[in-house]
């Protein structure tokens, strides 16, 4: 496979018309967004992590500055690529999907009491974040090579049983969160690809069925298909006064963090800074955002998620081809998904479920999946607007 | 919402399915359905109730600890230090330097005080079953007392060891060994504290020594890199220079107890605040405490303190109190107290005890005021022990040196209370004043016989005469008459000052009793309530609960004795009335005695002068030059009972009006008593003197007196005992 083909406006009507404006090979408003909540991150971070580490206070800091910067790098790689040269290895991205993910299960350490990554020299490689763009690439080809068979529920099945699988494994290590974006991605190419409403509905009656057995019903009688504790944090929303002390803690503290930043953020953010939210570089990053910075910086962060998916659903509709929208599809679900569980966590309108805020998390993995994903639009618009050039159209942004 | 827009009507595009754009725009619609709830819920949180959650997030991070205030002085009249605050070095250990070994010696001493404090608990309610199986049962077995021992002692509060060092932590070990060899503290002890200090009071610093000396500070000082986590910090601490000098009357002052904390006096005091305990450090605490500083530490989450930049709020230092004490006069007046019971105890008398009292008759300014045994309040600078405690409170009825017995005693007063008897008698038109009374040495009421001292008989004598020799059976006489007109003498006492408060700025006075009828009927009610609630035959109220306030009574009280119970202070005021009424023809001012002058800022000007409303009472001009002539003849003419202590005295400049007393006790020794005023034209006194088992007044009570007169007028100071054996 040779990702590399230059990208080129090909003029076939000979001077017939006046050539096409110069513009940027790439969505400019997709990677505005993706280095503002950059740059967003790497601000946050340098308070929220100053006293993680006493000997080195800017060593969060610096890290996830680098894998912003190897992420971006990523991104502008990715957008000169064609995704579309992609489609023919469904089964070998899916194999590879797969295999990570046992790989980690089976070698990697163990932090906080789950396995979710192998440690490398210099970094740790967390596979089930990576799984989301593998997964998102599998399940697209498969449902383009199945385009024909859309209505039968058997495509259905087999694209709920592909996400399935891998979501499985990640709750195995235990990593809950993964898994649910993965089945969020799964729902969400069949939901663009046209799948009969009647068949989505079948789907969340059963997600639903599904959870209710397992939170409700299973620990009744005593089987315990979650970890107690992922059960009590998924509850514990519901009622986050009753134990503050345990598992309402966290997201209470986190509560008060973005409380206590009113208009526009309290200098020092003694509720993040000093660890009285847990997890406040990573999982409850958008604490210290709404504390540091108040309305106006959780806002702000927030009006970059809004453009960065409302480009993708903008990149969904321009796409040259199914696999792009679909594509585009799973990572539009990806993102939403992540945004919403992960900031309604922060203030306490949704479960505690270990969901990542993209590109705000401190985290490699993380970081870098979501560049890749972006990476990955950005190649859908630049092929987008190629192919409508070809076609004598001009796509309007 | 069609995205892709056709420029060429020629070319025709391929358009977005409809499905697509529909199921694309429900996406859409999904997601600012989304955003617009947090945004919502943002503002609800950061807009609408921030300030709620800041509050929340200081408690979190923030601890206060108070920064100590320094306390502010005592002057006396002529602005010379009575009490002062002395800065010193206290060595402090901050336990958050120290090796981790002494927070899980903390922690573990924690546990242990809980689960003590938990099987307290449990042996507590154990007890209290107990009580009530054996509620009824009028005679315990021995084994039943034992199994009462056993619960009481479980129920007790529990010593709980402080856990030692771990032995693997040499750091912390060779640490408190250092540091205990500089300080004259053993390692252990210094632990303990360091362990019970952290408990007590999270966070803050714990003292281990107080006032280490110059040496160990400057060691501690120029090495403080050995010494880590030990910090040198500068307290202020009470000093009292004059050592017991009116002890019970200035106080002293120790940490705020639980109880105190409750009080009003003390609204918005933090635990852990000095403050005043007795006397005028309790009565003025409020001026003298000051306000303490604080000093604001941030935490983490796990309770760590962190490093902070926070300013501290600065201590503002109490004010200084000017007390009307002359200090020359107090320290004689101790000396004379001294002096007088030293002679008493040579005339193999106990003198165990007394009191004094000297007062500017026109204003009630104290110059003067003690009790004796005294105390020296430095004692309470360090903790004391149960059995030091128990020596100056005293026990049971027997008070100890911190009782103020100028204030505070309960005593009748002989002979000095006749002059109030005689107002009474010739204002209530019960005697006139020349008719002679009270011949032969004894009077019979019915079967009681009343007699003079040493059956002295003085032969009929007026008023006057009466007076000066403090003839017994005169005033038994008027007492008895007295009995006919009602409470003439009980009226005639409260409006002079004797029998309620007379409003002095000490926390613990003795309002007294002057025994009549009605008191005698109040107190027989209590009895028998007392008696019906205890099932008792006497509960000590009253040994006759059915007796009748007599003529018999009203006798003893017209020479002071029977039940009436007063104080010096009482007393002195009462003279002053007299004084007042005697040089202002009539008009007696009831002056409220008192030792505050003024309230000063720390720089010494002036920030509030402290009044204290007197009122006036009238007495007849005639009847008071009686009474005063009676007790002036007593202190100077020959035959006068304490004309011989004055003997020098220059009488037409400094006229005495003086009075003996001899109370007598059941099975004790006489009380000895004297009142005099001294009508100096400008600076006039009122000087009590009462002296517990010191024998007749004139042989040590008066002496006493003349010897503060001296001091106060510049007289050589001589003790002169008198001769006069009257009651």
């Amino acid at each position: 496979m040779n990702p590399l083909s230059p990208i080129t406006a090909p003029d076939d009507r000979g001077g017939q018309s006046p050539p096409a404006p110069w513009r940027l090979p790439l969505d400019p408003l997709l990677a505005l967004a993706a280095a503002g909540l950059g740059v967003c991150s790497v601000m946050t971070l340098k308070s929220a992590t100053r006293n993680l580490i006493p000997a080195s206070p800017d060593y969060y800091v610096n890290r996830q500055a680098l894998y912003l910067v190897i992420g971006f790098v990523l991104m502008l790689i990715a957008s000169r690529l064609d995704y579309s040269r992609l489609r023919p290895y469904t089964r070998l991205i899916y194999g590879a999907l797969i295999v990570s993910i046992l790989a980690v299960l089976a070698v990697g350490h163990a932090a906080r009491g789950s396995t979710r990554a192998i440690s490398f020299p210099l970094f740790s490689f967390q596979a089930s974040e990576v799984g989301k763009d593998l997964l998102i690439l599998a399940l697209a080809a498969f449902v383009v090579d199945r385009s024909r068979q859309l209505s039968q529920r058997d495509t259905t099945i087999r694209v709920v049983i592909g996400a399935l699988i891998p979501a499985m494994l990640v709750i195995v290590q235990p990593d809950l969160g993964s898994g649910m974006v993965y089945m969020v991605i799964a729902y969400m190419l069949l939901f663009i690809a046209g799948t009969a409403w009647k068949q989505l509905a079948a789907i969340a009656a059963l997600v639903l069925v599904a959870a209710a057995f397992v939170l409700v019903a299973a620990p009744a009688v005593g089987v315990h298909v979650l970890k107690p504790y992922q059960t009590e944090r998924l509850t514990a929303f519901l009622h986050p006064s009753s134990n503050p002390s345990k598992v309402g803690y966290q997201q209470l503290e986190s509560k008060i963090a973005i409380g206590a930043g009113q208009k526009t953020g309290r200098s020092g953010a003694p509720q993040t800074s000093l660890h009285f939210v847990p997890e406040d570089q990573t999982d409850f990053v958008f604490a210290a955002v709404g504390e540091k910075y108040g309305f106006v910086g959780a806002g702000l962060v927030l009006l970059l998620f809004g453009l960065l998916i409302s480009r993708t659903l903008r990149i969904l509709v321009m796409a040259k081809d199914l696999f792009g929208s679909l594509i585009a599809a799973g990572i539009a679900g990806m993102l939403m998904f992540q945004v919403f569980v992960n900031v309604g966590m922060t203030i306490g309108i949704m479960p505690i479920t270990g969901v990542t805020l993209p590109l705000m998390s401190y985290g490699g993995s993380s970081v870098i999946t979501t560049m890749l994903a972006v990476g990955l639009l950005q190649s859908i618009y630049v092929q987008a607007r190629a192919s409508a050039a070809l076609k004598g159209r001009v796509l309007r942004d | 919402m069609s995205a892709i827009e056709p420029v060429r009507p020629r070319d025709p595009r391929v358009p977005v399915s409809p499905q697509l754009a529909w199921r694309v725009a429900i996406l859409g619609m999904i997601a600012m359905i989304f955003f617009g709830v947090i945004f919502f819920r943002l503002w609800y949180l950061q807009i609408l109730t921030g300030e709620q959650y800041v509050h929340q997030a200081d408690v979190n991070h923030t601890r206060d600890l108070p920064i100590a205030a320094p306390r502010g002085e005592i002057f006396d009249r002529e602005g010379k230090p009575i009490v002062s605050s002395r800065t010193t070095n206290a060595v402090q250990i901050i336990p958050g330097l120290l090796p981790p070994g002494i927070t899980e010696q903390a922690v573990a001493y924690q546990k242990a005080l809980y689960a003590a404090e938990n099987a307290r608990k449990a042996a507590l309610v154990r007890l209290a079953d107990y009580d009530r199986s054996l509620a009824g049962i009028s005679h315990l077995t021995r084994a039943e007392h034992a199994e009462h021992r056993a619960l009481t002692a479980e129920a007790a509060e529990p010593k709980v060891p402080v856990p030692p060092i771990a032995r693997a932590d040499h750091r912390l070990r060779s640490l408190f060994a250092r540091l205990g060899r500089v300080i004259g503290l053993r390692a252990r002890t210094i632990d303990e504290r360091v362990v019970q200090g952290m408990t007590a009071t999270p966070y803050a610093h714990v003292t281990v020594k107080t006032d280490a000396g110059r040496g160990a500070l400057t060691v501690l000082g120029e090495r403080a890199a050995e010494y880590p986590g030990v910090a040198q910090e500068p307290v202020s601490i009470r000093a009292y220079p004059f050592g017991e000098m009116a002890a019970q009357v200035i106080g002293h002052v120790d940490q705020i107890s639980e109880p105190e904390l409750k009080l009003k006096a003390f609204r918005g005091v933090r635990a852990g605040t000095v403050v005043g305990q007795e006397g005028l450090e309790y009565y003025y605490d409020a001026y003298l405490r000051g306000r303490p500083g604080i000093q604001r530490i941030e935490v983490n989450a796990a309770g760590e303190p962190v490093a902070t930049r926070l300013a501290p709020t600065l201590p503002q230092a109490g004010h200084s109190l000017k007390v009307s004490l002359d200090l020359g006069l107090q320290r004689e007046a101790e000396k004379a107290m001294a002096q007088g019971k030293a002679q008493a105890q040579a005339g193999a008398k106990p003198a165990n005890g007394g009191a004094f009292v000297a007062m500017d008759p026109r204003n009630g300014q104290i110059l003067a005021i003690g009790s004796s045994p005294g105390f020296d309040p430095n004692r309470f600078a360090k903790p004391l022990t149960p059995t030091e405690y128990r020596e100056l409170v005293g026990s049971g009825s027997a008070a100890g040196p911190l009782d103020d017995k100028a204030e505070n005693g309960a005593y009748p007063t002989g002979s000095t209370f006749k002059p109030i008897t005689a107002m009474a008698a010739l204002e209530g038109g019960v005697i006139s004043p020349g008719e002679g009374l009270g011949s032969g040495s004894c009077i019979s009421v019915s079967t009681q016989q009343f007699c003079n001292a040493g059956h002295t008989d003085y032969g009929p004598v007026g008023l006057v005469q009466a007076l000066k020799v403090s003839s017994d059976t005169y005033f038994f006489e008027v007492g008895e008459r007295a009995f006919t007109h009602g409470t003439v003498i009980q009226r005639e006492a409260e409006k002079l000052g004797i029998g309620r408060f007379t409003g002095i700025d000490l926390p613990s006075e003795f309002k007294g009793v002057v025994p009549g009828p009605s008191w005698r009927r109040e107190q027989n009610k209590l009895e028998l309530q007392c008696e019906r609630r205890r099932h008792v035959s006497n509960c000590g109220i009253v040994l006759e609960p059915e007796r009748v306030w007599s003529v018999g009574d009203n006798m003893h009280l017209a020479v002071g004795q029977g039940e009436l119970l007063t104080d010096p202070l009482q007393m002195a005021v009462a003279y002053s009335t007299l004084a007042n009424a005697y040089t202002h023809g009539g008009v007696g001012t009831v002056v409220t005695p008192h030792l505050g002058l003024e309230i000063d800022e720390g720089d010494g000007s002036l920030r509030q002068t402290l009044s204290f409303p007197s009122h006036t009472v009238h007495l007849d001009d005639e009847d008071v030059n009686l009474v005063m002539e009676g007790i002036h003849k007593a202190a100077s003419e020959s035959g006068g009972t304490s004309a011989d202590v004055w003997t020098g005295w220059n009488q037409a400049q400094d006229p005495v009006f003086g009075k003996t007393g001899t109370a007598q006790h059941y099975n004790q020794e006489d009380q000895s008593w004297y009142m005099c005023y001294i009508g100096d034209a400008k600076r006039p006194i009122v000087i009590a003197v009462t002296v517990e088992q010191g024998g007749f007044g004139a042989e040590t009570a008066a002496p006493i007196a003349r010897l503060i007169a001296s001091q106060w007028y510049h007289q050589p100071l001589k003790f002169v005992a008198g001769s006069s054996k009257t009651l």
